[in-house]
C-alpha cells in the first residue's frame, strides 16, 4: 500500500494574527510554524496503516525551502520519504495541481490530506484533488480502516456520522478522531536527517483566487458582569436586552 | 446569466442554513440582476421544492432518482457541475456544511471557478472585480479574496445571512443528468443521524462546557440547560481529549468553529485557541468562578461564580422564562 499524505506549514495555533502592509500581508514576524495538526493525523494514520512493513508514506508539500523543517518534522513522525514542490502555494487550487501531477506520476493507493488547515481552512485541497483525478473524495472523516484494496471510513455529518466504503484510489481528509497524533522519538529524529527529500519544480497553474486583503474580528465592549447570587438575571438580559432567546 | 443554489437535505427536509444560503444567492442574483435556480438531490416533496421560492429561487430543479437517494460526492458534484451548465449559471452557492465542504472544492475543479469557502457576507462587485469576504486562521480573521475566474463557487457559512422570506413560489422541474459509472465507486454502508439532537455547526444556542466542570458525570446540567434553550452541546478541547466528551462536540482551533447567536461557555477559560473557533458568535455569555479568565475579555456577559452554583439557577431562571412566554 502506498500512501500520500500532503502536509502544510502553519502559523503555531497560540499565534496572535496580525497583518502589516496596510493590512494585506500575514505578519510572520516572530511566528513560529508548524505541522498543519490535521495533517499530523492523516500522517499518524497513514503510518499506524502501514506498520510491520504493510507499505510505503510519502509526505508531499507545496512551499519554498522555509518550510523545511516542517517537512523533517514529518519524517521524523515516520514517513518514509517527502517531497518539497518548489512554489508559493498561492491558492488550494495551485496547491491541488502540483499534487495531483505527482499523483499521477507515482500511483498512490491512498491519498491524505487535513480536513483543513488553520491558516486559510479551506477544506478544498482534497476534493479538487479527487477531481484532477477523477476518483472519490470524502472531505471529513473521523475514522479511517483498510481491507484489501478498499478503505472503511466515517464521514461526520450535521447531527451524526455516516460510513462508507471506497475502493482505492481514493482521497480523504482527517479529523480528529482518525488518529493520535505521534510524537517523534529521538530515532525518528535522527533518521528524518537523511530519509530522501525530493525537490521538484511546480508546473505552471491558472489560479482563479487571490486574497486581497485582511481584518481581525471588530472587539467587543466591556463585558456585563451579572452577580452570581442573581444568576437568574442573566435570562431576562438575553431575552430583553441581547434578544438572542 | 444566472446564480445556481444548491439544496442539501437533511433526510428529505431542508434547514434553516439552507433557507439562508437561498436568501444569500437571490442577493447575489439582484445584485447581478438576473435569475435564482435552485437545485435539489434526493426525495424532497413537492410543497417543500416549491416552498424555497419564498426565500427567492424563481426555479427549482428537483434531481429525485435512486442511485442518487443519499450523498456520494462525486455523483452530486457531476450533477450542480452539469446544471450549472445548462442553466448558464456563473456562479453556484451551497451552505458551508459538512458535505457542502466536500462538493464546493469538486464543483469548482469542474467548472474552473475560483472557490470562496466559509463566506461570512455578500460579494462585492465592482466592474470585473468580485470579492467576498471569508473567515481565516480558525476564526482569528478573515480575509478579503478575490475570484478572478468567470465562473464562482461560493460556500456559505451557516447563521452568518439573514432568512428573507418573500411571497412567491418557485416553479419545480423535473432535472436529470447522465452520471458516469465512476462517480459512484464510494458506497454508503451505514447513516446515523440522531434527530432529536440540535446539530452544532449550524445551532443558534450552543452551551459548551470546559474542565471547570470536573468531569463527564456533570454534565447533566449543561444538557439540561442546552435542552431548554433549544441549543447544542459543545466542549473545550481538553474535555474531548480527556474523552468526557466526544470530538464532534470540540468547537475551537482545531475542533470545530461555530456562530451562533449565542454562545454561553461554562468553566471555560478562554485559551486562544478554543477563542478561534467561537469569535463570530453574535452574543457570548462566560461562567467562571476565576475572574481573571481570559475568556471574560471577549464576552458580552459574565457570571463570575461556580458553575455549580449558577447553572441550576439558571435553569431555574430559564424554565420560569418558558412558564411566563
Amino acid at each position: 500500500m502506498k500512501i500520500l499524505v500532503c502536509i502544510s506549514n502553519v502559523p503555531d495555533t497560540t499565534t496572535k494574527i496580525t497583518f502589516t502592509d496596510n493590512n494585506t500581508q500575514f505578519n510572520t514576524n516572530g511566528v513560529q510554524f508548524i505541522l498543519n495538526p490535521y495533517d499530523e493525523i492523516a500522517l499518524s494514520r497513514a503510518i499506524e496503516l502501514v506498520e510491520g512493513g504493510k507499505g510505503t508514506v510519502t509526505a508531499i508539500n507545496v512551499g519554498e525551502v522555509n518550510t523545511e523543517a516542517t517537512i523533517r518534522k514529518a519524517l521524523a513522525i515516520g514517513a518514509d520519504d517527502a517531497v518539497r514542490v518548489n512554489a508559493k502555494p498561492h491558492d488550494a487550487w495551485f496547491v491541488a495541481c502540483q499534487v495531483a501531477q505527482y499523483a499521477k506520476q507515482n500511483a498512490f493507493d491512498l491519498i491524505l490530506t487535513g480536513r483543513e488547515s488553520i491558516d486559510y481552512n479551506g477544506s478544498k485541497v482534497a476534493g479538487m484533488l479527487g477531481e484532477l483525478l477523477d476518483i472519490p473524495s470524502v472531505s471529513i472523516i473521523k475514522k479511517l480502516d483498510v481491507e484489501g484494496d478498499k478503505g472503511t471510513v466515517e464521514r461526520e455529518i450535521e447531527g451524526g456520522k455516516e460510513v462508507l466504503v471506497i475502493p482505492f484510489p481514493f482521497v480523504a481528509g482527517t479529523a480528529e478522531g482518525v488518529a493520535e497524533p505521534k510524537i517523534p522519538n529521538m530515532r525518528g529524529i535522527m533518521s528524518a536527517r537523511t530519509k530522501p527529500l525530493n525537490v521538484i519544480d511546480a508546473v505552471e497553474v491558472k489560479t482563479f483566487s487571490e486574497i486581497i486583503s485582511y481584518e481581525t474580528p471588530a472587539p467587543r465592549g466591556q463585558v456585563k458582569l451579572v452577580q452570581a447570587d442573581e444568576s437568574g438575571k442573566l435570562i431576562t438580559l438575553l431575552h430583553t436586552e441581547a434578544r438572542v432567546i | 446569466m444566472s446564480v445556481l443554489i444548491y439544496t442539501e437535505n437533511a433526510e428529505g427536509k431542508f434547514k434553516k442554513s439552507i433557507f439562508e444560503a437561498v436568501s444569500y444567492a437571490r442577493a447575489i442574483a439582484d445584485q447581478a440582476n438576473t435569475s435564482l435556480v435552485a437545485i435539489s438531490i434526493g426525495n424532497v416533496n413537492a410543497d417543500q421544492l416549491s416552498a424555497l421560492g419564498k426565500y427567492g429561487a424563481d426555479k427549482v430543479l428537483n434531481v429525485s432518482n435512486d442511485k442518487l437517494k443519499n450523498f456520494i460526492n462525486q455523483a452530486y458534484a457531476s450533477v450542480i457541475a452539469e446544471a450549472a451548465k445548462k442553466e448558464n449559471a456563473n456562479i453556484v452557492v451551497l451552505s458551508n456544511s459538512f458535505s457542502g465542504r466536500g462538493l464546493a472544492p469538486r464543483i469548482g475543479a469542474k467548472l474552473e471557478a475560483g472557490v470562496a469557502d466559509g463566506a461570512v457576507s455578500l460579494p462585492e462587485i465592482s466592474g470585473d472585480k468580485f470579492t467576498v469576504k471569508k473567515t481565516a486562521f480558525s476564526g482569528k480573521a478573515f480575509a478579503t479574496v478575490q475570484l478572478t475566474s468567470p465562473n464562482k463557487v461560493i460556500a456559505l457559512t451557516p447563521n452568518s445571512y439573514q432568512v428573507v422570506e418573500k411571497q412567491a413560489a418557485g416553479k419545480v422541474e423535473d432535472f436529470t443528468v447522465e452520471n458516469k459509472e465512476s462517480d459512484f465507486k464510494a458506497m454508503i454502508k451505514e447513516i446515523v443521524r440522531s434527530t432529536d439532537k440540535v446539530s452544532l455547526p449550524d445551532a443558534e444556542i450552543v452551551v459548551s462546557g470546559g474542565r471547570g466542570l470536573k468531569g463527564p458525570e456533570n454534565w447533566g446540567m449543561i444538557e439540561e440547560l442546552a435542552n431548554l434553550l433549544g441549543a447544542a452541546t459543545a466542549c473545550s478541547k481538553p474535555v474531548s481529549d480527556a474523552g468526557w466528551r466526544p470530538h464532534s462536540e470540540h468547537v475551537g482551533q482545531t475542533g470545530i468553529a461555530v456562530s451562533p447567536n449565542l454562545y454561553i461557555a461554562i468553566g471555560i477559560s478562554g485559551a486562544i485557541q478554543h477563542l478561534a473557533g467561537i469569535s463570530s458568535s453574535k452574543v457570548i455569555v462566560v461562567i467562571n468562578k476565576d475572574p481573571e479568565a481570559p475568556f471574560f475579555k471577549v464576552a458580552d456577559y459574565g457570571i463570575v461564580g461556580d458553575a455549580f452554583e449558577v447553572v441550576p439557577k439558571l435553569i431555574t431562571a430559564v424554565k420560569e422564562y418558558k412558564a411566563s412566554a
